[in-house]
C-alpha cells in the first residue's frame, strides 16, 4: 500500500463544510504539494492527517502504523491509545509558526520529547539530534534558545525536531509563509535536500515555482475538494481546470 | 490612640526595646505569611483549573467562589472565619434542641488557624486568576506541538506550559506577594498578635508614633527583600526570550 492512505475525508466546523470527500495516496519517496486559495481546506486536511483536528468521516492509513480512524457503522472509530502512539512516531509536523518550545534549548526541544515519551534513550536522541542540527547547519547553535535565533533558523530546528523519530512522512504548513522573503530560501532548499534523499513529504505552500520544481505531484484544492491533481509541471504550466487557471492566473504572470 | 495626646517623641534609649518587641510580632507576621503562601499557592491551580473546567458544575461554584473572596474584604472573611463556625454550630444546636452544640465553642487556639485558612483560601483565589491569565497567554500552537511530539497532556502542561506560565505570571504575581506581606497586620481584627499588634500596642503605652513608623520601616524593607527576590527570578527566565 501507499505510504499514506486518506479516504473521503469529511469534515465541517458547524454549518461550514470545510473538506468534501477527500481521497488521496501519497506513495513511498514522493513530495506532494497542496496548493489552493485560503479556506479551501488544506491546512485542515493535514490537521486531520495528524490528529490535530478530529474528521467527521472518513478514514486514514500509515502504512508503518495502521489505521489511525476508520468508518465503521457510520461512526468514527479510533487506534488505541498505544496504536496511536505508534502512528505519531510515523509522521512529523512543521508549523508555520515554528512552535518551538521558547524555555528550553534547541537540543533539549529535540530530544524532549523521544527521551520523555520513552521512544528514545538520552545518549542515542542527543546523537541523532547533534546529527540533524550538523545538516540543517546549526550545531554550533544547540545550546541556544529559539528566541536567539532568526526565523530561518528557528524552522529549521523545527524541522529538525520533526525528523527526529524517523518519521515515514513529513508534513509541512505552510512553512514558509511567516519567514522574510530571504530566509524563505534557505528552508526551501532544506526541504529540496530532503527530496533528494527521498524523504516522503506533504507541503501545503503558496510557492508555486518551489512547488512546480521540488514536488512530484500537485494537489489543487478550492472549497473543500480537490479541484485538480497531477504532475507537478503539468499542474502549473498547463492546468486543466477552469479555477486552477483562475487561482495559478494570480501567481504567474 | 487618642489624637490629641499623639507625638513624635520617644527617647532614644527605649528604641532597641521596641524594635525588639517588633521583632517577636514580625517572626508572627512572617509566619503567617509563608503558610499563606503554602497553601495558596498550590491551591490556587487548582482553583485555576476549575475555573477553566469545561463542565459547568465545575466552574460556575469556583467563579462564585472566586468572586466572594476577591469582592469582600479579606477582614471581613477573617471574621467570618473566626467567628462563623461556632455560630453555626450553636444555631444548630437550637435547631435541633441538643444542648452540647448550643454552647459550642472553638479550641482556644482556633485563633491562629482561623488567620491561616482565611488567608489560605483568600489568596488562592488571587492566585487562581493569575494562574489563569498566564496559561491562557501560551498560544495553542505549543499544545499542538506538544501532542504531535507524542506528549501526554500531563506532560505538555507541566513540560511545556507550566514553565511559560511561571514567566508570564512574575509581574502579577510579585504585587500580590508584596500584597500580602502588608495584609499579615489584618490578624489584628481578630485579635491574633502579629507586629502591627505590638505596634499599635506600643503607640498607647508611649503616646508616640514611632512605633508606627518603625513597624512601616519592617514591612517596606521586607517588600525590598521581596522585590529584589523577584527581580531576579524575572531577569534569570529572561534568558529565553
Amino acid at each position: 500500500m501507499s505510504v499514506l492512505e486518506i479516504k473521503n475525508i469529511s469534515k465541517a466546523f458547524g454549518e461550514l463544510g470545510v473538506l468534501k470527500d477527500i481521497s488521496l495516496n501519497v506513495e513511498k519517496g514522493e513530495v506532494v504539494a497542496i496548493i489552493g486559495p485560503s479556506g479551501s481546506g488544506k491546512s485542515t486536511l493535514l490537521r486531520c492527517a495528524t490528529l490535530l483536528e478530529r474528521a467527521d468521516g472518513g478514514e486514514i492509513e500509515y502504512a508503518d502504523g495502521g489505521k489511525m480512524f476508520w468508518e465503521e457503522d457510520g461512526k468514527l472509530k479510533y487506534a488505541s491509545k498505544k496504536e496511536l502512539k505508534a502512528i505519531r512516531a510515523c509522521f512529523g509536523l512543521v508549523f508555520q509558526n515554528f512552535n518551538l518550545f521558547p524555555h528550553m534549548t534547541v537540543l533539549k526541544n529535540i530530544i524532549e520529547a523521544p527521551v520523555s515519551t520513552g521512544m528514545m534513550k538520552k545518549p542515542q536522541a542527543k546523537e541523532k539530534a547533534m546529527e540533524l542540527l550538523r545538516k540543517m547547519g546549526l550545531e554550533d547553535k544547540a545550546d541556544a534558545y529559539p528566541g536567539q535565533l532568526s526565523g530561518g533558523q528557528q524552522q529549521r530546528v523545527s524541522i529538525a525536531r520533526a525528523l527526529i523519530l524517523n518519521p515515514s512522512v513529513l508534513f509541512f504548513d505552510e512553512p514558509t509563509s511567516a519567514l522574510d522573503p530571504e530566509l524563505t530560501g534557505e528552508i526551501l532548499k532544506v526541504i529540496k535536500e530532503l527530496a533528494l534523499e527521498h524523504m516522503t513529504m506533504v507541503i501545503v505552500t503558496h510557492e508555486m515555482g518551489f512547488a512546480r520544481d521540488v514536488a512530484d505531484k500537485i494537489i489543487f484544492m478550492d472549497g473543500g475538494v480537490i479541484v485538480e491533481q497531477g504532475k507537478a509541471e503539468d499542474v502549473i504550466n498547463n492546468p486543466q481546470n477552469e479555477r486552477t487557471k483562475a487561482f495559478l492566473g494570480k501567481f504567474l504572470d | 490612640m487618642y489624637y490629641s495626646l499623639m507625638t513624635l517623641k520617644l527617647e532614644l534609649q527605649d528604641i532597641p526595646s521596641i524594635v525588639k518587641q517588633l521583632a517577636e510580632g514580625y517572626v508572627d507576621a512572617l509566619t503567617i505569611f509563608f503558610l499563606t503562601l503554602l497553601i495558596s499557592l498550590p491551591l490556587g491551580l487548582i482553583v485555576a483549573f476549575g475555573r477553566m473546567s469545561k463542565h459547568k458544575i465545575i466552574s460556575l461554584p469556583v467563579k462564585f467562589y472566586i468572586s466572594i473572596m476577591r469582592g469582600t474584604p479579606l477582614m471581613l472573611q477573617l471574621i467570618g472565619v473566626y467567628f462563623g463556625p461556632a455560630l453555626i454550630i450553636q444555631f444548630l444546636g437550637r435547631v435541633f434542641e441538643n444542648p452540647s452544640l448550643e454552647y459550642f465553642a472553638m479550641p482556644s487556639n482556633y485563633r491562629f488557624t482561623a488567620v491561616i485558612i482565611a488567608f489560605g483560601i483568600n489568596y488562592a483565589a488571587y492566585f487562581a486568576e493569575i494562574y489563569r491569565g498566564g496559561i491562557e497567554a501560551v498560544p495553542k500552537g505549543q499544545y499542538e506541538a506538544g501532542e504531535i511530539l507524542g506528549f501526554s497532556k500531563l506532560q505538555i502542561f507541566f513540560k511545556i506550559v507550566f514553565p511559560q506560565m511561571v514567566k508570564n505570571i512574575l509581574p502579577a504575581a510579585t504585587n500580590e506577594i508584596i500584597t500580602l506581606v502588608k495584609d499579615t497586620s489584618l490578624a489584628f481584627a481578630i485579635s491574633y498578635v502579629e507586629m502591627f499588634t505590638i505596634a499599635k500596642m506600643l503607640v498607647n503605652s508611649t503616646s508616640s508614633l514611632i512605633p508606627l513608623i518603625i513597624a512601616g520601616a519592617f514591612y517596606y524593607v521586607t517588600n525590598l527583600v521581596v522585590a529584589f527576590v523577584m527581580g531576579k527570578v524575572e531577569k534569570r527566565m529572561n534568558y529565553f526570550n
